[in-house]
């Protein structure tokens, strides 16, 4: 779920395929250099003349290297433009902006018709469609990372990086952060779905409305209001719109709470909401220990009905 | 008869001479010896006991990843440990014990007595030891860097970064100076310092492989210290040189950090090579195959390292034609490396091997590294590169290269030289022992992590999740730690507890070809008189040299004058040039290097009236170390070092060493100045207004700075011409002239920013034109200390038109400083105007 070497997109497989040519090819090149020495330290051996030993250096050292490196030179450079195709910026395609921060990743689905989608923590990309990220940060270096799909890019505060992955191979993927950005570098992680065209379009669509499930368990909404959670959470069609902590809109449907740290459930949530910096150091989310446990499963219940 | 029986007592009676000068201190004051066998031993033990130290940590780190969610330790623990492991062994370690090696090994190998300025060996060690063990100490008191040993801003410029990245910067700063230090000196002392006939194609291997590696840390050490020079004035005064939001960039850091990094790897490696370049032929019985092309090669690599830096930033956006050169680049380096590969199989292969514990060593290394080797051959392609980039790949990789490249090299060479230190050989059965340990442990540690890292696990991560793939491997690799460290373990158990009983062994057990198997180790001479050498091998091929050294049958065999002195020669040709007379025991190193230690320490705290008066007390103590312990006159002019050559006992000018020493450091400082210059117009590329609208220093400032700093260099250079043709008192007038108007120049440099009012907190650039004008200030004040020095010696009457080697040096100085004057001040005066 989170390995290069079983990719699910069209730039991971290539560089996979990359890989498994220069791993068999520096095997048979290491194991002819450490046979040579083996023989090299034999006792019991004729030395060689000086002036054979001096024609092995240019041309084991020099001539054979340069060709391979050339070779292999020439396959990867090829390689690079068509692995990242970057799409003229006014063309009409889906783009999607992440923002790193510590720890956890606010994410929006700019459609081309100018509408988006707000979410956070989770990525979302139709099978067979190239999709373009835009990328920045908004305190550290983080480095989004999708490894059954592609490589890393860096997300760097005051540049926005460019990245293309095209999902070959419809499933749940693990990405993470891979650039080290403070303590809980470990706990920034997220979910990436790849899924059917059809099925993403469904999935956008609903996306771009309220939640159905706010009207739901009213005393948990009640509470979530009274705690002014909506000072950093964004609630789409409620008065909470902050976005200084990640998106909560429809935060029910999501596979994983915390960026990637817990399976979404009640019981998680509750766990999360009464001391995030237990569960998560670092967390700026204030812990909410004079809630009770009453109070708790009501928030909890609604925030998981928010699908 | 009797004439046999008197030189044999005026022999003996030279001898006791030569033994007393030479001897170092009784008791505690053995501490204040300068003798370059003790600074290498001191300096060697220090940075093994660093390497132990950063090797806990590293089991540390393993314990903690052994199983999934553990929780053994902090993560901020977690990150205090890695960082520290990472920095320790890079700057603590790796390049610390090749200093240590050369300053050990270089003198007899060359043929001298001793470096050429031992005192700023002891220096450059007292400032490593205190250095070292304030960035240590640190994680005892919980405060250790947690950011990375790559430091990256904006989060090592962060509240969160707390007083470890100070302590990493200023304690790393304080020890980046001493190995500077260290380099000046190696760099003098190979090229002036050989034995007569020691022409550079006759050179061991081992001082070329030095000699370029020294050149490197000449230019890679400045970028890094110009970085930190910048990082600090970000941390202390918040000035913005990688805050996004005041036009800084969080990038100029990455690119300043690498190209100091990068070389860095190669300054690391290079040194083990050339252990190995000394070793096989050893064993192999025979001269090494290809001399030229293992030359050559390691000059290309060294060339070559500068190029790369990128490679270590292929996932930051760059543009990918960028990355195409910098992919290319970083695959030729692997061609130079394979040369010297083949030159030590050519060599094994033309010869026959015996393969001894060094042996076993040297193969099991290059075996580890030939992989290290491959896997970077793959990282550097971009494509997959942005897969293994910053993941557990890369933690193999490394390993693989510096592990293998230069761990196994170095404990090849301990096996190897140890008879030099006293006269015994390690244990056989030991180092086997701890070799197989070493070499299983550690492929069972750092193979599997290859697969980690493909598999998606990244770097500096404390923890993971136990579904996806990693347990395992990182319960293998946990395991393997644990044998590598039983390897090592064994290794210190037989250093610490060696046989004091076993009796001395033979003078050159290995049968060695190279000239420092005849330094003794009861001995602290290097060579009981300088031969004149004809062959790459003089042991081998030059018959009857060992006696003849070891008889005082060659050059300088006395210490007539009670001084300690070597040779000086000419750069290529290695012919006689001068006797230089090298300092000796003092305590003034350890006074100076205490107190820089404390300008550092003190700034971390932010103690500044302590780092104030510690910082004056330094100055002070150089000057008197300057004063008393160099440039000295000496009581005769020339000294007869036998065989019919008389050598003058003062030089001044190209053909002193301490010239060299000033041209050198110059040319450090030089790059550590243009790295600044490249901050400088990387912001210019990156903005499209780098002025961000604020008011420039303007052109007059500027310009009449740029004039009296010209007026003050054409006053020193006027002074010293004067001074030689016997003008002693224009020499003087034009000194004090010269030291007025490069104060007035330092008053013109800064009144130009100040009189604009540009505030270095609003926005980089007028940060950037504050750095570059205090830098030239700065450097101005320093030249005028110079010139003040120069006019005190000459009042004092040392210095004179024929001594004039302080004015030479001085004159030089101010060389460097003109340019660095035309450079800045052109640079922040007319460039804004010509936009």
């Amino acid at each position: 779920m989170q390995s290069a070497l079983d990719p699910a997109g069209e730039e991971a497989s290539q560089v996979a395929t990359l890989f498994w040519v220069m791993t068999i090819g520096g095997l048979v090149i290491w194991a002819l250099v450490v046979l040579l020495s083996l023989y090299a330290s034999r006792w019991k051996r004729e030395p060689i003349s000086e002036q054979a030993a001096a024609r092995l250096i240019p041309w084991a050292g020099g001539v054979l290297p340069v060709t391979v490196l050339t070779a292999l030179l020439a396959y990867a450079l090829w390689l690079m433009p068509s692995l990242r195709p970057f799409a003229d910026p006014d063309r009409a395609g889906l783009r999607v902006e992440v923002v790193g921060s510590q720890f956890w990743w606010h994410v929006a689905y700019r459609r081309p018709d100018g509408t988006s989608v707000i979410s956070a923590n989770e990525i979302r990309l139709p099978v067979g469609e190239r999709v373009e990220f835009s990328l920045t940060s908004a305190d550290m270096i983080h480095s989004f990372w999708i490894p059954a799909l592609g490589g890393k890019m860096d997300l760097i505060p005051g540049r926005t990086n460019r990245l293309s992955l095209l999902a070959t191979k419809a499933g749940t993927y693990r990405g993470q952060c891979a650039e080290f950005c403070g303590i809980s570098h470990a706990h920034m992680a997220f979910p990436a779905i790849a899924m059917e065209p059809a099925d993403f379009e469904a999935w956008l669509a609903a996306r771009s409305r309220p939640s159905e499930g706010l009207g739901a368990n009213q005393a948990g909404r009640g509470l979530f209001e009274r705690e002014r959670c909506g000072s950093c959470h964004r609630v789409d069609g409620t008065q909470a719109q902050s976005t200084a902590g990640p998106d909560l809109s429809h935060v029910g449907s999501r596979l994983t709470i915390g960026a990637g740290l817990l399976e979404n459930d009640v019981e998680a949530l509750e766990r999360f909401i009464v001391h995030p910096a237990s569960l998560k150091h670092g967390s700026r989310m204030p812990a909410y220990t004079h809630l009770s446990a009453d109070e708790l499963a009501r928030i909890a219940a609604w925030l998981k009905g928010l699908q | 008869m009797s004439e046999v029986a008197s030189q044999e007592r005026d022999r003996k009676a030279e001898e006791e001479q030569l033994r007393a000068v030479w001897e170092n201190p009784s008791g505690w004051r053995y501490w204040t010896s300068v003798n370059n066998y003790q600074i290498g031993l001191w300096y060697g033990a220090t940075a093994f006991a660093f390497m132990l130290f950063a090797g806990l940590l590293a089991l540390l780190v393993r314990a903690q990843l052994a199983v999934p969610e553990n929780d053994l330790i902090s993560a901020d623990l977690y990150n205090q440990a890695y960082t520290l492991h990472g920095t320790v062994m890079m700057f603590l370690f790796a390049v610390p014990i090749f200093e240590a090696v050369a300053i050990f090994l270089l003198p007899p190998m060359l043929g001298a007595r001793e470096m050429p300025f031992p005192r700023l060996g002891a220096f450059g060690f007292w400032s490593f030891l205190i250095g070292g063990v304030f960035v240590c100490g640190s994680i005892f008191f919980g405060a250790a860097p947690s950011t990375g040993w790559f430091m990256y801003p904006p989060l090592a410029t962060s509240e969160q970064a707390g007083i470890g990245a100070d302590i990493w910067l200023l304690g790393l700063s304080f020890i980046e100076v001493a190995s500077l230090a260290a380099a000046v000196e190696l760099i003098v002392g190979i090229m002036k310092c050989r034995a007569p006939g020691m022409r550079v194609n006759l050179m061991p291997l081992f001082a070329w492989y030095l000699l370029i590696v020294a050149g490197m840390i000449v230019f890679a050490f400045p970028p890094l210290i110009a970085g930190d020079l910048l990082f600090e004035m970000q941390r202390m005064f918040d000035w913005p040189f990688f805050d996004a939001a005041r036009g800084g960039d969080p990038l100029l850091w990455q690119h300043l950090f690498w190209i100091f990094g990068h070389p860095e790897v190669y300054i690391i490696f290079l040194p083990a090579i050339a252990l190995l370049a000394m070793i096989v032929p050893t064993f192999a019985g025979r001269p090494i195959v290809g001399y030229s092309w293992i030359v050559l090669a390691a000059v290309g690599t060294g060339f070559l390292s500068f190029g790369l830096w990128v490679h270590h930033m292929f996932a930051t956006g760059l543009p990918q034609i960028s990355l195409a050169f910098f992919s290319a680049a970083s695959e030729a380096v692997a061609i130079p490396t394979a040369v010297q590969i083949f030159v030590f199989i050519a060599t094994m292969l033309a010869g026959r091997v015996i393969f001894s514990t060094p042996m076993l060593f040297a193969m099991g290394g290059i075996a580890i590294f030939v992989m290290g080797g491959l896997t970077g051959v793959m990282v550097a392609l971009a494509p997959f590169d942005w897969q293994a980039h910053d993941t557990y790949f890369i933690v193999a990789h490394l390993h693989y290269v510096l592990i293998g490249g230069m761990l196994f090299p170095v404990f090849a060479g301990l096996y190897y030289y140890y008879p030099l230190i006293d006269g015994k050989h390690m244990s056989d059965r030991v180092g086997r022992f701890a070799f197989w340990m070493m070499f299983t442990g550690f492929n069972i540690t750092f193979f599997p992590m290859h697969l980690a890292g493909l598999r998606g696990m990244p770097r500096r991560v404390y923890t993971y999740p136990a579904d996806i793939g990693w347990d395992w491997l990182n319960l293998v690799s946990t395991m393997g730690a644990v044998v590598l460290g039983i390897g090592m373990f064994a290794v210190v158990v037989d250093v610490t507890l060696h046989r004091r009983n076993k009796p001395r062994g033979e003078q050159n057990p290995w049968n060695a070809g190279t000239l420092e198997w005849i330094s003794e180790p009861e001995e602290n001479w290097g060579v009981r008189s300088i031969p004149r050498i004809e062959s790459r091998y003089p042991l081998w091929d030059q018959k009857d040299l060992a006696r003849a050294v070891r008889a005082g049958e060659w050059y300088l065999p006395d210490a007539s004058e009670g001084r300690r002195e070597t040779l000086v020669t000419s750069v290529l040709d290695a012919e006689p040039e001068q006797v230089l007379r090298v300092g000796g025991t003092a305590y003034v190193t350890i006074v100076s290097a205490a107190l820089l230690g404390t300008v550092f320490v003190a700034l971390t705290f932010k103690w500044w009236i302590v780092s104030g008066l510690a910082g004056v007390a330094f100055v002070a103590a150089v000057l008197w170390w300057l004063w008393t312990g160099t440039g000295e006159i000496p009581e005769q002019e020339e000294k007869h070092i036998g065989h019919g050559i008389s050598l003058p006992l003062y030089a001044s000018g190209v053909k002193s060493a301490g010239w060299w020493a000033m041209f050198i450091t110059m040319t450090g400082d030089g790059t550590a100045f243009a790295s600044l210059v490249f901050g400088y117009f990387f912001f210019w590329t990156i903005h499209s207004d780098f002025t961000g609208g604020l008011a420039g220093p303007g052109a007059f400032w500027p310009l009449a700075a740029l004039g009296l700093f010209a007026a003050g260099w054409a006053t020193t250079v006027g002074a010293r011409e004067l001074n030689r043709r016997g003008a002693v008192f224009a020499a003087r007038a034009l000194l004090v002239a010269g030291a007025l108007l490069s104060a007035a120049g330092c008053g013109a440099a800064l009144t130009g920013p100040w009189a604009s009012g540009m505030d270095p907190t609003a926005h980089v650039y007028p940060a950037i034109v504050w750095i570059l004008v205090i830098w030239a200030a700065v450097h101005g004040a320093v030249g005028i200390i110079m010139q003040v020095y120069c006019l005190a010696r000459s009042l004092a009457g040392r210095l004179t038109p024929r001594h004039d080697m302080d004015l030479h040096n001085v004159a030089l100085y101010w060389h460097f400083m003109l340019v660095t004057a035309l450079v800045t001040f052109g640079v922040v005066g007319l460039f804004p105007e010509a936009l």
